[in-house]
């Protein structure tokens, strides 16, 4: 059997409204029976210290103004958490999440300040190199 | 597709892509094969999704019913 497509993604934002396209993508990379390497990065690994992953509200400055409206529309209809999203997404499909080893190092923190759907801490040059080896990439 | 008879039915209405998809994946992995999966879903991704996922995946893509503010999409797994 010919070995799986791969998708990268550079996860650098850590708003809500980044977070679910993080999400959504990585289903739609599991729909296409893609693996998937999300390498979490200065703001983009905030949202997975634990607990926090259900507190992020705040949207991206430029959306600022719509942030409100959107999390009540999002509510009103019942859409899943990013995080559930993500979640269900890593269950039924091969996704690794890592975190960056400078923000970790920057930041003081370890594996214990982390939710468990992080599964490892990397560098840079071993995310990159995954990158290298994968179909499609996406900075977010 | 009236012939066809269904096996289990998820109700994905009012779930938003990739909603009604995913469900489908959860379902058609612990099914067996030969069970005919119907995805009842308001999304409009689905029923474009759907098709091309079975193709995909090499399962059997049996048809769209296209009904009042929701569509039933329904495919057979056969591996």
């Amino acid at each position: 059997m010919a070995e799986n497509k791969r998708m990268s993604l550079v996860v650098f934002n850590g708003t809500v409204d980044k977070l679910y396209p993080v999400a959504i993508m990585a289903s739609g990379a599991v729909m296409n029976d893609m693996e998937v390497d999300i390498f979490l990065t200065f703001w983009g690994l905030m949202p997975f210290r634990k607990g926090e992953p259900y507190k992020v509200t705040q949207v991206s400055k430029d959306y600022d103004q719509m942030g409100d409206e959107m999390m009540r529309i999002m509510k009103e209809k019942n859409v899943p958490s990013w995080y559930d999203t993500l979640l269900q997404a890593k269950e039924l499909g091969n996704i690794r999440i890592h975190a960056c080893a400078m923000t970790v190092d920057l930041f003081g923190l370890t594996m214990e300040d982390f939710e468990p759907v992080i599964d490892d801490i990397i560098g840079v040059g071993e995310f990159v190199d995954m990158a290298g080896d994968s179909d499609t990439t996406l900075f977010i | 597709m009236d012939k066809v008879e269904i096996t289990r039915e998820i109700d994905a209405r009012g779930s938003y892509c990739p909603g009604p998809m995913m469900e489908l994946i959860r379902v058609m992995r612990s099914a067996a094969v030969g069970d005919v999966i119907a995805v009842l879903s308001s999304d409009q991704g689905s029923k474009r999704d759907i098709p091309k996922w079975t193709a995909k995946a090499s399962q059997e893509f049996i048809g769209v019913e296209e009904l009042e503010g929701y569509d039933r999409i329904v495919v057979r797994k056969v591996k």
